[in-house]
């Protein structure tokens, strides 16, 4: 009984001084709280911008997966004001685990295309990233590609690309269904299994690291790995890695486009500085963050006629595939079955 | 503290010791409430995940998970048990250095490790480059030293695990009586049918624990398996939570795979239980280290090399180097004080806690039956893969939260998102080398000191204080630092619970590996074995005081 008295009055002691605390500091400044999955490296920019801007600070967590599961067991706690992800589907996956909440904002609205963003605003695409091809810069005959030729038995043992199951090429496959079927995608699957130099893992980086290191000839890759490497920001030996690869913005053999996918953000259901949230957001789609999206990441801006960095501009022009973002996650349990089903990563 | 915990818990139980066993209950209820979170999560619905599991996944995945671990279990078993003979039973050059220098891979996590011997043997690393220079061959001859595959997490996996076996094992050899081995010598046995047939079947329990230690690091795995492409269990349990968006699904293989882990410990207990390994208590003559010369000297110090440079000497320098690289590329960032800072405090405070409740219950079990049940149940979350025991432990701290809400004792989240909470996943993770050292410890002190101390008056906790402590101190520290290193390094549990604006090194090594290479996160990497070093060389100076 005793313990059980202390114990509450040294909460309450702790508790009352942390209360001051932060009453000094929502005083002085504002605060905004960031889950996030995005790598801590590449949103940091970002965030540094918009403090200076605004004034709010920024705190975030870095997770790897269990965004959904740690706010949600967080519940009306949770100091989670902006969930920011990779890959839509991971963004659908919040919106149907409940943790988001909808947003209604001009500011989004008209920087945002409308397939890129949520119809009830649960969640906003904030840049894309195309999904390339690295190929031996020796290979002179090699100046288009199809994701279909991947599987073409030229390339056999000649392929490299990181796990099947990694969500990147879960929407890659995902799209490959919507267009194809399950089964056409199967037989591609199998195709693009037989034809591997290595086992499918490690990262994109790595396919241009295999290609110099003479282990495959071409791969799949995002498209931003290729200005961290080759601006030198990687450091000097990623620089020699691009100095061995050439850039192919494929399309589908239907001649569509390239496939893309987004990082995006949403606000969360609980969000206890919810306008700071929106605020971030529209920060985020503003010229200024769209140009660091582009110049810092090598990300494609999501705002219609906003720059991209030159790096990323000498890959030649993106046409992005029109198939429905919320198809291409329809079709992500799918993707997920063929890739063990023909056992891609073993 | 000690003497305070003992203290307090001998006047709330007077004679019974009932004040004992309600403590080890609850922390061992505490450090199995995740697995019970998971059981609770494994019994809804994951739809047709099954059939599918059973046709593609699980084949596929035993199979890796069953060679792995026979790989693994092969190389620690023989470098660990061997050099820990090397070391005890003969003299050579260079023998007090190894003695120390053997635990010195335990400082590296697998996932440095893998990322390690990934770039050392990849084509434009420097062995390949020397032997391609060397023989003119080409990349596509080397093949065989591609690290993305079994052969190579099995390498990796067993080249920084043996340490567990040969702390175990040397432990072993050095308490046992020289009489057994002077006997077997003189009946004429050689020095192989010695370590055969005399050395190695009285080690068993010691060299069992080491193993099943680094075979539970190896099973939970996810850092090195899932970066070389080797698709165990647990990357299956990963995938289906991640990918097929089955937490339910994940849950479910994670407990099948907890229950086959459990069975095999207890038929490995049972089929040693006709035997009998009391220590004799009285200090034993020790056994006499046979010099070691010319030829057979330099093939003792050969073997005892090998181990140590490519767990760590090899991996060491090679981080030592990209760090110095990274050092005039990026300089030193700031924040890595602050984090070296971090994941101390947080490892030391951990062990802290992790000790004194693994002190309670090793302590129940030696007082009975039940407490030895609670010391099994508090060791489960060792058998489980750090993320899904995080995943499994984030409602049990919201329901904790909600109840001291209720009671009016804090408002909002008190654990969750909280470094207490990191302490908790900890706990609940590596209780198994905290309770579990210290009743083997226990377990060499005969029970007749027991009574001859309480027939001379003394309380249960004067025994405690005036005979268990002392003599169980050596193999307290050796868990405590063990705990600490396991600490440190943890990362699934550390990247999901931890609270807002707040890493440690492991985490900054991940943000930076995260961007596809971990070369960035170099100098953090070397960090974690440098600060992990300093365990590793107080546990090696602790055993050699202990021989």
């Amino acid at each position: 009984m005793n313990a059980a008295k202390s114990l509450r009055r040294w909460l309450h002691g702790t508790m009352l001084a942390g209360a001051a605390v932060l009453a000094a500091q929502a005083a002085q400044a504002q605060e905004v709280n960031i889950y996030t999955t995005r790598e801590p490296g590449l949103i940091q920019p970002l965030l540094d911008a918009f403090t200076k801007e605004s004034g709010i600070q920024v705190k975030t967590v870095a997770l790897k997966d269990g965004l959904a599961e740690r706010v949600a067991s967080e519940g009306e706690n949770s100091p989670a004001d902006v969930l920011m992800t990779v890959d839509f589907g991971n963004l659908v996956d919040l919106v149907e685990a409940g943790v988001t909440q909808p947003v209604k904002s001009e500011a989004l609205e008209s920087a945002i295309p409308a397939n890129l963003r949520d119809a009830d605003g649960n969640w906003f695409a904030l840049s894309l990233r195309a999904r390339v091809l690295y190929a031996d810069k020796d290979l002179n005959d090699l100046t288009s590609f199809t994701y279909e030729e991947l599987a073409d038995p030229k390339w056999d043992g000649k392929v490299c690309i990181r796990s099947g199951k990694h969500p990147y090429n879960i929407a890659l496959i995902s799209t490959m269904i919507a267009k194809d079927g399950a089964e056409k995608t199967e037989a591609w699957l199998e195709g693009v299994k037989n034809n591997l130099a290595r086992p499918a893992a490690g990262g994109d980086r790595d396919v241009a690291r295999d290609i110099l290191g003479g282990i495959c000839e071409i791969g799949i890759a995002n498209s931003y790995y290729v200005g961290l490497m080759r601006s030198g920001k990687g450091g000097p030996e990623q620089e020699e890695w691009a100095k061995a690869i050439k850039v192919i913005l494929p399309t589908f053999a239907d001649g569509s486009g390239t496939q893309v996918n987004v990082s995006g953000a949403a606000v969360a259901k609980h969000a206890p500085n919810k306008d700071n949230a929106v605020k971030l957001l529209e920060y985020l789609v503003s010229d200024e963050a769209q140009g660091i999206y582009a110049s810092a990441n090598y990300e494609y801006p999501v705002k219609p006629g906003a720059a991209v960095d030159p790096i990323i501009e000498a890959l030649g022009p993106l046409k992005v595939d029109a198939t429905q973002l919320t198809e291409i996650a329809a079709n992500r349990k799918t993707a997920a079955e063929l890739v063990d089903k023909v056992g891609f990563d073993e | 503290m000690r003497s305070f915990l003992a203290t307090a818990l001998d006047r709330s139980s007077s004679h019974s010791g009932r004040g004992w066993q309600i403590a080890a209950a609850a922390i061992a209820f505490l450090v199995v409430l995740p697995i019970l979170a998971l059981l609770a999560i494994a019994t809804q619905s994951s739809g047709d995940l099954w059939p599918h599991l059973i046709s593609y996944v699980l084949p596929h995945a035993l199979t890796q998970t069953a060679l792995l671990l026979l790989g693994v279990s092969l190389i620690v078993v023989s470098l660990g048990t061997g050099s820990a003979w090397l070391v005890t039973a003969y003299d050579f050059p260079l023998r007090r250095m190894f003695e120390w220098a053997l635990l010195l891979p335990l400082a590296i996590p697998t996932y440095i490790i893998a990322f390690a011997y990934l770039d050392l043997m990849h084509p434009i690393g420097p062995v390949q480059s020397v032997l391609r220079a060397l023989f003119g061959l080409t990349p596509r001859d080397l093949r065989f030293l591609e690290m993305r595959s079994l052969t190579g997490c099995i390498f990796v996996l067993g080249i920084v695990l043996y340490p567990y076996v040969y702390l175990f094992a040397r432990a072993m050899f050095l308490m046992q009586a020289a009489s057994m081995v002077d006997a077997a010598r003189m009946l004429g046995a050689g020095p192989l049918e010695v370590f055969f047939r005399v050395v190695l079947p009285m080690a068993r329990p010691a060299i069992a624990v080491g193993t099943s230690l680094a075979l539970m690091e190896a099973i939970n795995d996810i850092g090195a398996s899932e970066f070389l492409g080797v698709q165990t269990l647990t990357v299956s349990i990963y995938a289906t939570w991640i990918n097929r968006t089955s937490l339910p699904g994940a849950a479910q293989i994670a407990i099948a795979m907890l229950v086959v882990v459990v069975a095999l410990i207890v038929l490995e207990r049972t089929a040693r239980t006709r035997q009998r390994y009391a220590a004799e208590a009285s200090r034993a003559r020790r056994l006499q280290p046979v010099r070691l010369k010319g030829p057979m000297a330099l093939v003792a110090v050969l073997l005892c090399l090998v181990p140590v440079l490519l767990g760590f000497v090899a991996p060491a320098l090679h981080l030592g180097n990209e760090a110095w690289k990274r050092l005039s590329f990026a300089g030193f960032s700031s924040r890595l004080v602050e984090e070296t800072l971090n994941t101390m405090l947080l490892a030391g405070t951990a062990t802290l806690v992790i000790i004194l409740a693994g002190l309670v219950v090793a302590f129940t079990a030696r007082q009975s039956r039940l407490g030895i049940q609670l010391l099994r149940v508090a060791s489960l979350g060792y058998a489980v893969p750090g993320t899904v025991l995080a995943i499994g432990l984030l409602w049990p701290m919201a329901a904790l939260d909600q109840g001291l809400n209720r009671l009016g004792l804090v408002s909002g989240m008190f654990l969750s998102g909280s470094v207490a909470a990191l302490i908790y996943a900890y706990a609940a993770r590596f209780m198994a080398i905290s309770a579990g050292g210290i009743e083997a410890g226990l377990a060499r002190i005969p029970p007749t000191y027991d009574q001859a101390a309480r027939m001379l008056g003394r309380t249960r906790a004067g025994t405690i204080r005036a005979i268990h402590l002392p003599l169980v101190r050596p193999a307290l520290l050796t868990a405590a630092l063990l705990v600490f290193v396991d600490c440190m390094k943890e990362l699934p549990a550390t990247l999901l619970l931890r609270p807002l604006a707040f890493e440690t090194l492991a985490t900054h090594l991940y943000g930076e590996a995260a961007r596809g290479t971990y070369e960035d996160g170099a100098i953090a990497a070397l960090l974690i074995v440098l600060f992990g070093l300093i365990p590793v060389i107080l546990l090696a100076r602790l055993s050699r005081k202990e021989g």
